[in-house]
């Protein structure tokens, strides 16, 4: 093969295109800059780890069955975990989004880092909705009728039917959580790319600014 | 798992929950709680001191 044919292949292009955006010494760096010394960074990696413990405990769950998690003291222990990891998760996603907006941490090209965000809120929401109507006891059967008023008026009934136990199911524990990873997996993978938003300057010199009176 | 139960006690979950009514707000008690405690945190988050941070001065 001649080294011509050799750059055009999609795997060599695909590999240059990787090592120029996200070096190895970006993806994992040593340091970051001083401003990052703060709490207010460290609520995206708590919501990182709480996922972490979700799926993992949602693994177990699924391992078990209904019969387990209700029936015995382990299982109400995986269950619990699982619960309680999730409201971790919403508690430090909440935090760092505020966070995230109060330094417009969208700034410098990084919409696409705030919009993965925003669609993970979105995702994570549908996620733990669809989690309360899975659970297989008087809870769910309630939450379950009372939602699919609603969901019809919509009309959106016929596809999404808070209902059906084995369809609610299988988005709580396969769809959504894909989702959910995949796009916290992006987003990650931009902030790595952009780098930590610097803050605002001091004393701001705006391009191009004329006084006028 | 007597012990568990024991804790299960302090909560009592066969009474109906409580709720704030405020105008058209309403509000479950608990989600206002912890409404509370993510804006107390995050106050908390952008004030307290990070651990091993060097003061600016020392930078220079
Ligand atoms: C599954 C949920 C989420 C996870 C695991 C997550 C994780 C992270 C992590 C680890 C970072 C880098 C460290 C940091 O700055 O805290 C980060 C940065 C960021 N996050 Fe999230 N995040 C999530 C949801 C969100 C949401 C809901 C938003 C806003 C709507 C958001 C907006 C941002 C932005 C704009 C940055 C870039 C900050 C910068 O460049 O300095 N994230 N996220």
């Amino acid at each position: 093969m001649s080294s011509s044919e050799i750059e055009r292949q999609w795997t060599t292009r695909l590999r240059h295109r990787v090592e120029g955006k996200l070096p190895p010494e970006k993806l994992l760096p040593d340091t970051q800059p001083n401003y990052v010394s703060s709490w207010i960074y460290v609520f995206g990696v708590a919501t990182m780890s709480a996922l972490f413990v979700v799926i993992a405990t949602g693994c177990i769950l699924a391992l078990r069955g209904p019969q387990w998690w209700h029936g015995s003291a382990y299982g109400h222990f995986i269950n619990s975990l699982h619960l309680w990891s999730v409201e971790i998760f919403f508690f430090s996603m909440v935090v760092h989004l505020w966070g995230k907006f109060a330094m417009a941490a969208w700034r410098g090209g990084r919409a696409l880092t705030w919009m993965t965000g925003v669609i993970t809120f979105l995702a994570s929401v549908a996620t733990a909705f669809t989690g309360y109507v899975s659970q297989s006891n008087f809870d769910s059967q309630w939450i379950s009728t009372q939602a699919k008023d609603g969901i019809n008026a919509t009309g959106a009934g016929a596809y999404f039917n808070v209902l059906n136990l084995g369809q609610m199911l299988m988005w709580h524990i396969v769809l959504l959580p894909l989702a959910a990873v995949a796009l916290t997996a992006l987003h990650i993978v931009l902030v790595r790319i952009k780098g930590v938003v610097p803050p605002f300057e001091e004393n701001p010199v705006v391009e191009n600014a004329e006084v006028t009176q | 798992m007597a012990f568990i139960l024991s804790f299960a006690a302090l909560i009592p979950l066969d009474s109906l929950g409580h709720y704030i009514h405020w105008g058209w707000v309403e509000i479950s008690v608990a989600n206002f709680i912890i409404i509370i405690l993510m804006i107390a945190t995050f106050i908390a988050a952008i004030t307290a001191p990070f651990p091993g941070r060097r003061r600016r001065k020392e930078n220079r």
